[in-house]
């Protein structure tokens, strides 16, 4: 097995020029994030929840740090681990458990599953679960603000994976070639299901591939929220006014298995070490424990800021579970859409 | 809404391409460009891309000068990258755009596949009705002058297999003006699939936009004998057929379907009922193509009308070749047809 040094060097948390509410705000995503996930994680073995879900656990300050940056109608498409970018962006926690509950009153209404989550009004228009399939889109996305001068900036996410695909070559190339206001966020989390990456990627460094295309490319501690945060807002603000596209590299671990509830360290593709040594560096509890020692946040504040993220998601389970089930006769609802421009 | 506005064709005025005296002929490759024309001016929304759309050639003529009308913003080359345009597209449909995407061969929708069937045809159902994809892709069927197995593929009975689609299939100018602006109109994706054939044709086309409903088939010459039924191309060989083969006194009943999805089955099983013999003709492949699914659809609907075994005119199972020996061998047209209608008259 190659030497492969995948833990990035932690900076350390660094508060300057950031607005208290922001720093307090993305604490309570990444809480309210890692705790819905511990919470499905809980509740998956009861086969309730028929659909497969793909954890983003450790990957939380990403998605967190991003969306923090954007505006509510900004665009973000996601993918099949698309849980934290959900809810980052504003997407309503009652209709995604309900979605993975497959009941009617889902974000999709149950025709989507977990990982087809969608909340238009969020800035979501849709996530893909073919790796890469939505980075094109985001791109699209990007055109169209281009083109009607909303001003707009669109979110690419996506994996490591979707960095083997040809598509995101494509997409880059003409997102520079028309200066569209799209990010192109790459979440390195070292594995495509269980393949590392040492087996699929003849040399390190993701984001070096690009910057031969005229695209601006950056690496970002996946891990540090305020790190992620102030390089994306930076990026956005560049992106709408006109500076084009940019590549970002977030290295982050996967906790748990490509699927599924648990650690899948006892497949014997990826060790306890590894696991273990990323897990020391909790995206959620160092900064927690940042914000405690800063003075940022108090105790109580904290403990209400959690009771607050318990009680509703407590609710939005409770939500999903009494929702009803879509009917069999609305089968064929929603294939078309009968109106005209 | 500014395509609600567009006049709808009522089927019964038009029954052929040369409709009456003094009205307007134009080219097919010009009624295409007058559709695109009336579209982009009818609507902010509306673009065009794909490679070559702005190059001396303007894609057969259908997009000549557009890009010097509108701009490039609006009109404009594209990198060959066509799984990607093909996914921006989309992400702009979702977002308001209604993009028009043209390809000189179906040959290189293969490299979209991803995108059109993982994306386009499925995103409104799997987001439970949060989203719509107003995408139009529009390709041209080679044939002949050796294009060969990779530039004169018939693909349209892998995209009837797609739900979410719709698959367009004009023969005349007069539809291929209509049936544009209604793709360009429709709230879903349509995939227009031209032949290049057709693109010298002339015919009666009106000078204001109309839109030909999906799903309307018609009845390009009546007969009582035999019907045969396709759609593009095929339907000039079977017009042909059908007037060869009156002179021996068969009368033939010649079906356009226009739209394969939807396909007018109605229409199909009117003309049976009273001919009672049927020849499917498609310049597709036979194996599980288009002329397999309406068989299907008669053996479960309409058997009780045949009153002999369905024949089915195509091309063989095999890739088209080069050379022009082998090309004219490959394609069937009249002849064939006229065979097919002779043999089924005889049983």
């Amino acid at each position: 097995m190659r030497n492969w040094k995948i833990l990035p060097q932690h900076e350390g948390y660094c508060l300057e020029n950031v607005l208290q509410a922001d720093a307090i705000e993305m604490f309570r995503k990444l809480s309210l994030i890692r705790a819905v996930q511990l919470k499905i994680e809980e509740l998956y073995h009861h086969d309730e929840m028929k659909t497969p879900v793909h954890l983003c656990i450790g990957q939380e300050a990403i998605a967190v740090g991003v969306c923090q940056a954007l505006k509510k109608s900004d665009y973000v498409f996601s993918n099949h681990r698309g849980h934290g970018h959900y809810l980052a962006k504003g997407g309503d926690l009652r209709a995604m458990i309900a979605e993975l509950y497959c009941k009617e009153t889902g974000c999709s209404h149950g025709r989507g599953g977990s990982m087809h989550l969608v909340d238009v009004d969020a800035g979501l228009p849709g996530s893909s679960s073919i790796v890469a399939g939505g980075i094109p889109l985001a791109v699209g996305a990007a055109f169209s603000s281009s083109r009607k001068e909303t001003g707009l900036v669109s979110v690419a996410f996506f994996g490591d994976g979707a960095a083997d695909e040809g598509v995101l070559y494509e997409s880059i190339n003409f997102a520079v070639l028309e200066k569209l206001p799209v990010l192109f966020v790459c979440e390195n989390n070292f594995y495509a299901v269980c393949s590392p990456i040492f087996g699929r990627h003849a040399h390190d460094g993701i984001f070096k591939r690009f910057m031969g295309m005229g695209i601006p490319c950056h690496k970002v501690d996946g891990t540090n929220v305020l790190e992620v945060y102030k390089l994306f807002r930076k990026l956005a603000a560049d992106a709408r006014s006109g500076d084009g596209p940019a590549f970002i590299e977030c290295p982050a671990y996967r906790w748990r298995g490509h699927s599924g509830a648990g650690s899948d360290v006892n497949m014997g593709y990826r060790s306890q070490d590894e696991l273990d040594l990323w897990a020391k560096r909790c995206p959620v509890e160092s900064y927690r424990d940042f914000l405690l020692n800063k003075g940022v946040i108090t105790v109580t504040e904290l403990k209400n800021i959690n009771e607050k993220v318990d009680s509703d998601i407590e609710a939005a389970f409770i939500y999903a579970q009494k929702s009803a089930l879509p009917a069999g006769n609305d089968l064929m609802k929603w294939l078309f859409s009968y109106g005209k421009g | 809404m500014p395509w609600t506005k567009v006049l709808v064709e009522k089927q019964e005025a038009i029954l052929d391409e040369h409709h009456g005296e003094g009205q307007r002929i134009l080219g097919y490759a010009d009624s295409i460009r007058e559709a695109f024309l009336q579209a982009l001016d009818n609507d902010p929304n509306v673009y065009i891309m794909g490679q070559g759309v702005d190059d001396p050639t303007g894609m057969f003529g259908t997009t000549l000068g557009l890009h010097q009308q509108f701009g490039r913003k609006r009109v404009f080359d594209t990198p060959l990258s066509e799984n990607a345009l093909m996914g921006m597209a989309v992400g702009s449909a979702i977002t308001g755009m209604r993009p028009i995407y043209m390809h000189n061969r179906p040959d290189f929708l293969l490299l979209t596949m991803d995108q059109i069937v993982n994306h386009a045809s499925k995103w409104r159902y799997m987001f439970g009705g949060h989203g719509q994809v107003p995408l139009v892709i529009w390709a041209v069927i080679g044939r002949g002058w050796g294009s060969g197995a990779q530039h004169s593929q018939a693909l349209q009975g892998f995209f009837m297999h797609i739900p979410g689609l719709r698959l367009v299939m004009p023969s005349t100018a007069y539809d291929a003006k209509g049936l544009l602006l209604e793709s360009i109109a429709d709230d879903n994706p349509v995939i227009i699939l031209e032949h290049r054939w057709l693109l010298k044709r002339r015919g009666y086309v009106p000078k204001e936009m109309y839109r030909i409903p999906f799903g309307k088939g018609i009845v390009r010459r009546t007969g009582s004998h035999v019907t045969i039924a396709g759609v593009s191309q095929m339907i000039v060989e079977a017009q042909q057929a059908a007037e060869e083969l009156a002179k021996a006194g068969i009368e033939a009943e010649v079906l356009d379907f226009r739209t394969l999805k939807p396909l007018d089955k109605e229409l199909l099983f009117h003309s049976l009922a009273k001919t009672g013999r049927l020849v499917l003709v498609d310049n597709g492949w036979k194996t599980a193509g288009i002329t397999a699914e309406i068989c299907a659809l008669i053996v479960e609907e309409g058997l009780d009308l045949l009153r002999a075994p369905v024949k089915r005119v195509t091309c063989p199972d095999i890739p088209t070749p080069a050379g022009y020996t082998l090309e004219a061998a490959f394609y069937p047209g009249q002849k064939q047809i006229q065979e097919a209608v002779q043999q089924l008259m005889n049983l």
